[in-house]
């Protein structure tokens, strides 16, 4: 296959379409003339979205059904998407941490779907791309991936997991002319955080669409949206864990 | 497994201090933030809250949106179009869908809403709750006129497909219900044609009171019509208006206007914002003053293109307008009065207004045609006054004030504005209060869904001193 531009007309598939900054990176796409491929469990969710994405783009969108935890379905998952140029990862959970630290099982599917699914997926589209020798991939994965934090450890640990696993898969698909994006957005206001109080330069999910859009146009190896985060997490970074262990966020 | 824990995240009422356009009241309410259907029925049901209220993107100015210590549902995520039949222009969408979104989708393909109110930030859900108008009542009637249909979801989860045939009742007391009689989770509106996103505008001043409505009566074949007025004139001037009037303009107008880009091109341009709160001082009456005989002079009589964002929503260029009044927020004031006493009613109120000293501008003058079915919905045959007032000491006296002139001329204040009215007053100006009432006892026996507006009215309260 010959390699399109980014842009109208390439087909993208959107792995967890319903969480709410996918909704709006959906809309971005969609808004660009982009044909899309929805993926989410919620089959009556997804066909809402569908709808509103066809009314507002005039463009073709699919819908698959997608279980993150079921590891043993993805590569029929990923056959049944077709044929797409691009490939974002939305999928992921911030469930109780502190329920996680007392349930197993609610740590598991807190590390699993941030962790375990997405490796799981990307690995079955990292490895088609890479024999068709084109394509994007694009990962979301959090700031609180850089430094973990007393109150979001296992998210975050979870997280940075994520981040190392896109940056060296950037490394490996990069002969191959593949291109992985590694989203590193702050809070976002969407359901995932709503009602949790005092979160720093909360940011709507459009912009954070936006920016992905965008970082994903110029071909970015990492997006941090909104932008300062990347100077915020290069000063954190210097903070010597002596000091970090005793910050109370 | 997963879904557990996430849904649970999601169907919380949190605390949050929240307030009308007019920033005054501002009161704690427990909201939630649905992004799924099924979450939204959940919560309208949920027992962490006796009430709950939908609210769309909170553009009511007073408390028509708050719910004092209970529950808000916020609709602003369920903003999804569901279908477009692009023959006959009928819109199927979710009621948190903005306004300001459809006309975005919609303008470029050559589609507008038949009754935009001055702002294009408000939900559809909420529109519906207002019965909202535009300048061109008096031709097309309130919004409700364009809806062909929507899902009213009831307190015990049952949905209830609501229209002029169905469920009659229910349709016409939800329009204009402020939210009273349930939440409307999706509604089909019928679009209009429009050839170009201009409108072809003719400004007229005129000297006094007399003059500006006499130039409302020549105006029934105008489609958009609207007086902005100087309510701080007195005396020979008092009613010294600019009149403004438009029509769309067709292809035809832009061709002898040698208008060269796209018809139906429609910018969103980005907001300037208020950054704050202005001090106090920054409005005061000789400021006010000043501004509105700047206005007044700077119009002439002409007639010349504009686009549908100055034509429409001057304001919503200006992100947080709201905030000029500094932080003790405002108050508007927006009353409708009869033809026969409009003439003396609005010349009591504004002399009663030009001679308080509060500062007062963007007062607006505007022409209605007749009321229809809706109990609660505010306009009728008549004309109407909308103006600021800063909510400074002794507001709701004066507001009170007015409200007695008001009534005296068989008049009544739109409650999508209010958050001053007395329940006694409130009743006298809505004499279809009781048949409200009985449909939404019917439709929600238990008092569901109430907000700080029901309560401070007493619509369909337990007892009251009406």
């Amino acid at each position: 296959m010959s390699k399109k531009t980014f842009g109208k007309g390439c087909r993208v598939l959107i792995v967890g379409a319903t969480s709410g900054i996918a909704k709006e990176l959906c809309r971005e796409f969609a808004r660009h003339g982009f044909d899309l491929v929805l993926a989410a469990r919620d089959e009556e969710e997804l066909g809402i979205l569908s709808g509103d994405l066809k009314i507002r783009g005039n463009v073709d969108v699919r819908v698959v059904l997608f279980d993150a935890l079921d590891y043993a379905s993805h590569p029929d998952f990923w056959k049944s998407c077709g044929e797409v140029d691009g490939v974002v990862c939305c999928f992921g959970v911030l469930s109780d941490e502190k329920e996680a630290q007392r349930d197993p099982k609610a740590c598991r599917v807190l590390i699993e779907t941030n962790y375990n699914a997405n490796i799981s997926l990307l690995n079955e589209v990292a490895n088609s791309f890479e024999d068709r020798g084109s394509g994007f991939i694009c990962v979301l994965s959090s700031v609180a991936g850089e430094r973990a934090r007393r109150s979001n450890y296992l998210y975050g640990s979870a997280k940075g997991g994520l981040s190392a696993y896109s940056e060296g898969l950037r490394s490996r698909l990069f002969p191959a002319g593949v291109s992985v994006t590694t989203v590193k957005p702050g809070p976002v206001d969407t359901g995932m955080t709503f009602g949790m109080d005092k979160l720093p330069l909360l940011a709507p999910p459009e912009k954070v669409a936006s920016d992905i859009y965008r970082g994903l146009r110029r071909g970015a190896d990492v997006v941090w949206t909104p932008a300062p985060w990347r100077i915020i997490m290069g000063l954190l970074r210097f903070v010597p864990s002596g000091l970090w262990k005793r910050m109370d966020f | 497994m997963k879904g557990v824990a996430y849904l649970k995240a999601m169907l919380r009422f949190s605390p949050r201090e929240l307030e009308g356009w007019g920033r005054f009241p501002r009161q704690s309410c427990r909201v939630a933030r649905p992004e799924k259907r099924r979450a939204l029925s959940e919560l309208a049901q949920s027992s962490e809250v006796q009430s709950v209220l939908a609210r769309g993107l909170g553009r009511a100015y007073g408390d028509a949106a708050l719910n004092e210590g209970e529950g808000i549902l916020l609709g602003e995520k369920l903003d999804r179009f569901l279908d477009f039949d692009s023959q006959d222009g009928l819109l199927h969408l979710e009621s948190g869908t903005s306004f300001a979104q459809i006309l975005e989708t919609f303008v470029p393909r050559g589609w507008f809403l038949p009754v935009v109110p001055g702002t294009k930030f408000v939900t559809v859900g909420g529109a519906l709750a207002s019965d909202v108008h535009g300048k061109n009542h008096h031709r097309m009637g309130t919004i409700s006129n364009f809806v062909e249909e929507f899902e009213l979801l009831l307190a015990s989860g049952e949905t209830l497909v609501c229209s002029k045939t169905q469920n009659p009742d229910a349709f016409r007391a939800t329009l204009g219900g402020m939210g009273l009689t349930g939440v409307v989770t999706s509604a089909k509106l019928k679009l209009r044609r429009i050839e170009t996103a201009q409108i072809q505008v003719r400004t007229e001043r005129t000297m006094n009171l007399d003059q500006t409505l006499d130039g409302f009566g020549r105006d029934s074949d105008t489609t958009y019509s609207v007086a902005w007025i100087d309510c701080l004139a007195s005396g020979d001037n008092l009613g010294r208006s600019v009149l403004i009037r438009g029509e769309h303009a067709s292809l035809r107008d832009l061709d002898d206007a040698d208008f060269e880009d796209d018809p139906l091109d429609y910018p969103s341009p980005k907001a300037k914002k208020v950054p704050r709160d202005l001090p106090d001082f920054a409005l005061n009456p000789m400021s006010v003053k000043a501004f509105n005989a700047f206005y007044y002079s700077r119009h002439i009589d002409g007639a010349q293109l504009q686009g549908f964002e100055p034509f429409f929503w001057p304001l919503d260029a200006v992100g947080g307008w709201n905030k000029i009044y500094g932080a003790r927020g405002f108050v508007q004031y927006h009353c409708i009065l009869p033809f026969q006493t409009s003439h003396e009613g609005l010349t009591r109120l504004l002399e009663r207004i030009s001679s308080s000293g509060r500062a007062a501008f963007l007062a607006v003058l505007k022409l209605y045609g007749p009321e229809n079915d809706s109990p609660l919905s505010f306009p009728l045959a008549g004309h109407s006054l909308a103006l600021d007032l800063p909510a400074s000491d002794g507001i709701i006296d004066f507001c009170r004030e007015l409200d007695r002139i008001t009534v005296e001329h068989g008049g009544r204040t739109y409650l999508a504005k209010d958050s001053t009215l007395d329940a006694s007053t409130f009743a006298q100006m809505y004499p279809r209060l009781p048949e409200f009432e009985a449909i939404k006892r019917q439709l929600d026996p238990q008092n569901r869904f109430q907000s700080s507006l029901s309560r401070r009215l007493n619509i369909a309260g337990m007892g009251g001193t009406r």
